[in-house]
């Protein structure tokens, strides 16, 4: 019954469960049979079980706005962007996996996380927040910080742990960033933790007469994490007691070994937004433009609306999980080396800018040297830093007077 | 009772000391002829002198802190004038709650079934009367209450949330543990969770059985960062949460449930704070230090009593020697970081110490305690520590009088440790 109704009509399943189905019902259905009391939900004669949030029992869609050699897709529309913000994109992404490339190769223990592969889920979402929207994150958001001005120098002592580390005073390992002044929540290794926190976050904006209406709180999360409680727990709490929040999935495929696959049975982690009565999207994480404009659709609602809103990015982890993990013990060189070709979000991205006649073989160069140059510049400095003072070990526990 | 819960239980008080046996046993049979009312009921409580019944005591509590406006006024400290009410615990921690968000805007209270009154009608009036965006229910989530309150005091307002009992805790164990404790300390001290008080009824009524009975303060021993607070009576419930809702650090503030209705105190209607990491003592003595937290601190007061006047049940079993003894009664009140200096000065005179605590024994806070005062006050010792608490078993309902300390095993603790 409900699978039927569903396929006549484009709506939404959540749209249609809330507001329109006693509608459709009388208008479309004979044999109606009412609806059971206090609820939207039309009576039926037949026993039906569903499986799908989809229309039609496939697979939620996937938005995408460029291919993969940079052109507009069929029917989609180029999100706003002059040529300054579009470069001012592409130098964020670029600078991601120099960044990587350089922490990869000189680190000598610890571990650090990778980015590559999720440069467009990054920086496009990034791109789409206000600077002072909150930010909650897990560990591959660095982009974020950068994207608002947080520099490299900052980055690299936190990864050092050194005097000029203000994100954790060397206590913390490599990649866990934070500032107040960016409006980044310091990261925290137990995974989905943040995710009811930025619920928490959100009503605290909302009832901020300040930021109400004004800013929301994103927060990112792995595919893997949003297997924890505490995802369910922010889901919930974000769309019962209204808070501006967005949800930011990245989905890449893998939580350390594990595939996607045997993370989950049903549709990612998007199907799961209309259990939760939240707007959801589900977009090609690998395009940035499409990562771009659905962030601000989903930032707009939900700042608008004033509750949590789904964004699930469909990307690939192209690197190791962090530097203690060699993933080609789980997965296959070659399978990683094709999604690094094809499926590449800075090489569409930049066929996209060419096409526009907006950068250049000559700009690339220049960029990536000057990037080179900057990330060492950075390490070199970041090396030759003492480590805070050994008292700091007992400082920040408590407030106020130490106990 | 039915002579069929008699019998294991009899079986149970046989482990115990012969003392706690021969009276243990008389105590269940004459609990059983007069049942606690429900809701749970302390017995004692009604004739208890740690409680203050009148105006003049209450404005006397020992370290009260006027917060009137203009705090820093010549007012501070002054008693005259001032008002009190007769309020039992729920009224006091509702009170509490009432003087925070009128006068802190950014204050709100949530949890489940908080909008109705709560449970415990800790909350009851306050969402009429501050609307339901600042007093609010939350879906039954208890990981999702303590991560949404962290998420709100880490933007800097004020979230007292609720956790409907400690025995529901844990879900939220790794939020408070990882997330609440570390904030600080993780970030560099650039965020902090300081606005974030945790409320939740705590310890035995009676009749609770395994999972509305138990005593989790111990299992956060470990979390630096964290305060663990435990008031007594209704002046300590509104002075201890109203200083641990201002305190800068996240705050667990486990409230007694059987106290919420049987302790009833004339409380000073004014804002005040009394002062956290500060033990109390409340009965002054030479000979013992007899320590506790909470329900049970009514329990040690009836063994001093005891102690001093034995009924001629008791009277064989108390030494004429014994009875003299001057016991010194210490209310430790925050559990985290407790307050070692005034435990190991009051050890350090009377060379003996007794700890109470309901939780069970193996790494209970008791351990903790003990092992801070050996390393501390080891030549002063005239006895080793002693600890009376719950067996390591879970509380099972029929046993649960023998599974928690009362007033007879902290007499019988007394004892032995008197006369080792
Ligand atoms: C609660 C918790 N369990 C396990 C881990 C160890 N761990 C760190 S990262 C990770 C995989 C996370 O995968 P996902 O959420 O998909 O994020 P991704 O690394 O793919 O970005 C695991 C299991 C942890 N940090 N926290
Ligand atoms: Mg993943």
């Amino acid at each position: 019954m409900i699978r039927t109704l569903l396929s006549r009509h484009s709506f939404p399943i959540s749209r249609i469960f809330r507001k329109h189905i006693s509608t459709t019902i009388s208008t479309n259905s004979s044999e109606s049979l009412g609806l059971l009391p206090t609820s939207q939900s039309p009576i039926t004669p037949k026993p039906h079980f569903f499986n799908a949030v989809s229309t039609d029992g496939k697979q939620l869609p996937t938005y995408r706005v460029i291919d993969g050699v940079g052109n507009v897709i069929p029917g989609a529309e180029i999100p706003e962007l002059d040529q300054q913000l579009a470069l001012r994109i592409y130098r964020n992404m670029v600078l991601l996996p120099i960044m990587d490339n350089l922490l990869y190769n000189i680190q000598r223990q610890g571990k650090i996380s990778f980015y590559y592969g999720e440069e467009a889920t990054i920086i496009g979402t990034a791109a789409a927040l206000l600077p002072d929207d909150e930010v909650l994150g897990q560990y591959r958001e660095l982009g974020v910080l950068l994207w608002r001005g947080w520099g490299i120098d900052e980055a690299m002592a936190q990864c050092f742990g050194n005097e000029q580390d203000m994100s954790g005073k060397g206590r913390q390992m490599p990649v866990h960033w934070g500032s107040p002044m960016y409006h980044f929540h310091t990261i925290s290794s137990p995974l989905a933790t943040q995710i009811p926190q930025a619920a928490g976050v959100a009503y605290a904006l909302r009832r901020d007469p300040a930021r109400r209406s004004k800013n929301c709180a994103a927060v990112y999360f792995g595919e893997g994490a949003a297997s924890e409680g505490d995802f369910h727990a922010g889901m919930l709490f974000a769309s019962t007691i209204a808070s501006p929040t967005l949800f930011i999935a990245r989905n890449n495929g893998f939580a350390i070994s594990t595939p996607s696959s045997e993370q989950y049975f049903g549709d990612g982690i998007a199907a799961r937004g209309a259990g939760y009565g939240i707007d959801t999207i589900r977009v090609d994480g690998n395009d940035v433009l499409a990562v771009l404009s659905a962030a601000r659709e989903a930032r707009r609602r939900c700042v608008e609306s004033g509750r949590g809103v789904l964004l699930e990015a469909m990307t690939y982890r192209v690197g190791h999980h962090s530097t203690s993990d060699d993933s080609f013990a789980y997965r296959a060189r070659q399978e990683v080396e094709d999604r690094t070709r094809i499926d590449n979000p800075i090489a569409r991205y930049r066929l996209f800018l060419k096409n526009c006649g907006w950068w250049s073989d000559a700009e690339e160069d220049e960029l990536k040297g000057l990037l080179k140059t900057d990330v060492m510049r950075a390490f070199k400095l970041a090396e030759s830093l003492k480590r805070h003072e050994l008292k700091e070990v007992f400082s920040d526990v408590y407030g106020g007077e130490e106990p | 009772m039915t002579t069929h819960s008699i019998a294991p239980a009899v079986r149970a008080v046989r482990r115990l000391s012969p003392l706690t046996f021969s009276f243990g046993a008389r105590r269940w049979e004459s609990t059983g002829a007069e049942p606690p009312p429900a809701g749970g009921h302390l017995p004692s409580i009604a004739t208890s002198k740690i409680l203050r019944g009148t105006r003049e005591a209450a404005l006397r509590t020992p370290g009260i802190k006027w917060l009137d406006e203009g705090g820093s006024s010549p007012l501070q400290n002054t008693i005259g004038g001032r008002e009190t009410r007769k309020m039992n615990v729920y009224q006091a921690v509702r009170d509490a709650m009432g003087i925070t968000l009128s006068k802190d805007d950014t204050a709100i209270v949530f949890g489940e079934d908080v909008a109705f009154g709560g449970v415990f009608r800790c909350t009851m009036g306050l969402a009429e009367e501050f609307g339901r965006e600042r007093v609010f229910n939350t879906p039954l989530s208890e990981q999702g209450i303590a991560g949404f309150g962290i998420g709100v005091a880490s933007m800097g307002q004020t979230a007292i949330a609720e956790i409907q009992f400690s025995d529901y805790i844990f879900p939220a164990f790794d939020q408070l543990v990882n997330e609440a404790a570390k904030f600080r300390y993780r970030s560099g001290g650039q965020f902090n969770v300081g606005g974030l008080t945790v409320r939740t009824p705590t310890m035995s009524v009676g009749h609770g059985g395994l999972y509305h009975s138990q005593s989790p303060e111990g299992f956060f021993m470990g979390a630096s960062g964290l305060k663990i607070v435990i008031p007594r009576s209704p002046i300590q419930a509104k002075g201890l949460l109203l200083a641990s809702i201002r305190d800068p650090n996240p705050v667990i503030f486990m409230e007694p449930k059987i106290l919420y209705r049987s302790a009833i105190e004339q409380v000073p209607i004014d804002d005040f704070e009394l002062p956290l990491g500060r033990a109390e003592i409340v009965v002054p003595g030479a000979d013992l230090t007899l320590l506790t937290w909470g329900t049970p601190i009514f329990h040690c007061e009836t063994a001093l009593s005891l102690l001093s006047e034995p009924p001629a049940s008791l009277a064989s079993v108390v030494p004429e020697s014994a009875r003299g003894a001057r016991v010194e009664l210490i209310d430790l009140r925050t559990i985290l970081p407790w307050d070692i200096e005034t435990v190991v000065e009051s050890v350090k005179r009377t060379g003996r110490l007794v700890i109470v605590h309901e939780a069970s024994r193996t790494a209970g806070v008791g351990a903790e305690i003990a092992a801070e005062i050996q390393s501390k006050a080891f030549l002063k010792l005239h006895a080793p520590v002693r600890r009376v608490t719950s067996w390591d078993t879970p509380v099972g309902l029929q046993y649960e009088k023998f599974i928690i300390p009362d007033a007879i095993r902290v007499l019988d603790g007394i004892l032995e440790t008197l006369a080792f």
